[in-house]
């Protein structure tokens, strides 16, 4: 369904900014009919590539195809296949949500009667009713983010685009989003989000992209890249408390012990050990391990490999990690300017 | 949140083939509803926006009431001179500003909106400020000239109702794709802002809104007689004069004379020309 190859976009480089190089010869293959999640840290590339896939902006290099149709050259065949939900809500805070939605119907050509009749759906579908005929200027963000999804969804695209939907969403609208995301995906509409909560992504996704600095660092279903990882992680507390020595001890233990592959010892968890293990049957072998040893377990904990524990392999932080280390970076006065268009 | 299943299918578009008439026609529609509304809820405008000239033609009436024999060509009052430049220079205002809420919508981002719709053309978006504006303008050009016509400055009849229409029609078409042109280009409000700024009250003093060319300096007689607005005003001064033909010669310029024909040509090709101008200002993609 889209296309997107060796993409390449760079911002400003004027005379005293240097340039950014948002995205670096990224690639994105989404099949028809799939929910896909592009995750990422703030600053990943995100925002940018789903600009340019909706036509907004033109890359430096790259290609950009849409159901066959080059968003590069046809524009406006493209503007009619998709529905892009930006990250900013902008509504008309003088018009009523049915207002603003009949507006956007008659920028996509629809026949007035299919066009009312397609509102109501909507009205019905992400629950309304009690609040479309009052002015913008009075919703709440869950109401914006709402309505501004039934504005993208008017024309019944064939693919849903949508920046961070549920960033500062209260848990109702996000879970009436995500309901609804799901629904549309199950009947056939492709979708395209991007996030950077790993949870929402890992809910809701068939497959995703991990974005780091413009370029795609890993692919494929949350399953498969949480399965290429391999092995489950255990975390172990021998004691509530324990010190260096007897941590290092364990380690040593547990190290040797067949079906272990890694033993990290977490010293600002009380000298707590993290393990990554083959499968659930080295648990077993671990507890007769330790007692064989006389020591005791306080606490035993094992978890499959999360989506945080692909983004650590394959960057080497964690994704909060990288957050905060964007946070800094970013000028939004210019990231305003170049959202403005 | 119902879990109602929507129904799937295409929905019907308006031209099935295409039909360019008919979807430019429905989005230019739909964008100046979207500005009537506004109007409508936010009356201020409006009623600013026809107070302003009214207040424009008393007071500089008065001002120049005592004005010596001989500063108009014809004879006649000042008041009766100054009726057609305040109705264009209002004209002019209004569509010099008509990018300022376009500003804002890309500022909003509101536009992005307009931008990833599947827009016929987006000249819509003009064309929408256009209709708007002039609606507008006519609005406050006949509560200028009814007033004009209460203070005893006259009244143009039926034919000069039709040259104002044209005129302005044609003012505002090219002087609002200047604008909105300007509101894709430039950066931001501020910048737009200090443009309409700069070119306002210059293009208003080197006109014949307020004084013949005969008054003038030979400098700004030359200034004025190049100036837009002038062959916008000196037509509709020519319907309060009395008998309009097109082919009165409307402007003593200090190149030859101008016949109303000719004024209402450069302003249809100024239009012309200005609305081609800015087309690549609408596609533009930040780069």
């Amino acid at each position: 369904m889209i296309e997107l190859q060796h993409l390449s976009k760079r911002y400003g480089g004027g005379s005293k900014l240097a340039p950014v190089q948002a995205l670096d010869d990224l690639s994105l293959s989404v099949p028809e009919g799939c929910l896909y999640g592009l995750l990422g840290p703030n600053g990943a590339g995100k925002t940018t590539a789903l600009r340019i896939l909706s036509t907004l902006l033109a890359p430096d290099a790259g290609s950009v195809m849409v159901a066959g149709v080059d968003a590069l050259t046809d524009p406006r065949g493209v503007r009619r296949l998709l529905g892009y939900v930006a990250q900013e809500v902008a509504i008309d805070k003088i018009l009523s949500g049915r207002e603003l939605l009949a507006l956007q119907g008659d920028l996509y050509h629809l026949a007035t009667a299919d066009r009312n009749g397609r509102i109501e759906e909507l009205i019905g579908l992400l629950g309304m009713q009690e609040w479309i005929d009052r002015r913008c200027g009075t919703y709440s963000g869950g109401m914006r983010r709402r309505l501004d999804l039934a504005a993208g969804l008017l024309h019944r695209p064939r693919l849903l685009v949508l920046d961070e939907p549920t960033v500062g969403l209260d848990i109702e609208s996000r879970a009436a989003i995500w309901q609804v995301l799901q629904q549309l995906r199950d009947q056939g509409t492709t979708v395209l989000l991007s996030s950077h909560y790993l949870e929402e992504v890992d809910a809701l996704a068939d497959r995703l992209a991990i974005i780091e600095a413009g370029r795609v660092i890993a692919e494929g279903t949350p399953q498969a890249l949480k399965d290429a990882l391999g092995g489950d992680r255990v975390t172990l507390r021998v004691r509530e408390f324990s010190d260096a020595t007897e941590a290092a001890r364990v380690q040593d233990l547990l190290q040797s012990c067949p079906g272990v592959r890694q033993v990290v010892v977490n010293r600002s968890q009380g000298y707590s050990l993290n393990l990554v293990v083959q499968d659930g049957e080295v648990i077993a072998r671990l507890r007769s391990q330790l007692a064989e040893a006389e020591l005791p377990v306080f606490a035993l904990a094992q978890s499959r490999p999360s989506l945080d524990d692909v983004y650590l392999q394959a960057t080497g932080r964690t994704l909060m990690d990288a957050e905060l280390s964007v946070a800094g970076l970013r000028d939004p006065k210019v990231e305003r300017k170049q959202s403005m268009r | 949140m119902t879990s109602a299943t929507p129904s799937l299918g295409p929905l019907k578009t308006v031209a099935e083939g295409p039909s360019a008439f008919a979807e430019i026609r429905q989005e230019t529609l739909a964008l100046t509803r979207r500005l009537f509304v506004q109007l409508a809820r936010r009356p201020s405008t409006l009623v600013a926006g026809v107070l302003q000239p009214l207040i424009w033609l008393v007071l500089f009436g008065a001002l120049f009431a005592n004005a010596p024999e001989g500063l108009l060509p014809g004879g006649g009052s000042y008041g009766r001179f100054l009726g057609a430049g305040v109705i264009v220079f209002t004209a002019f205002s209004a569509a010099l500003n008509a990018g300022l809420p376009v500003m804002f919508d890309r500022e909003f981002g509101f536009l992005n909106r307009l931008l990833v719709a599947p827009l016929r053309s987006r000249s819509s978006i003009v064309l929408a400020s256009v209709l708007y504006i002039t609606s507008l303008s006519l609005v406050q050009s006949l509560a200028i000239m009814v007033t004009a016509a209460l203070l005893g400055y006259g009244w143009p009849g039926a034919a000069g109702l039709v040259v104002v229409l044209v005129t302005l029609l044609l003012l505002v078409f090219a002087v609002t794709a200047l604008s909105l042109g300007l509101a894709f280009a430039l950066p931001g409000h501020i910048e737009l802002i200090a443009v309409i700024f700069v070119a306002n009250l210059p293009l208003l003093f080197a006109s014949t809104a307020l004084a013949p060319i005969s008054f003038m300096p030979g400098w700004l007689g030359w200034l004025a007689a190049l100036n837009p607005l002038t062959f916008a005003i000196e037509p509709i001064r020519a319907a309060y004069g009395g008998t309009f033909h097109l082919s009165n010669v409307v402007l003593n310029a200090p190149y030859g004379d101008l016949t109303a024909a000719t004024c209402l040509g450069i302003l249809a090709a100024l239009a012309v020309g200005l609305f081609l101008a800015i087309r690549p200002l609408l596609d533009r993609k930040l780069t």
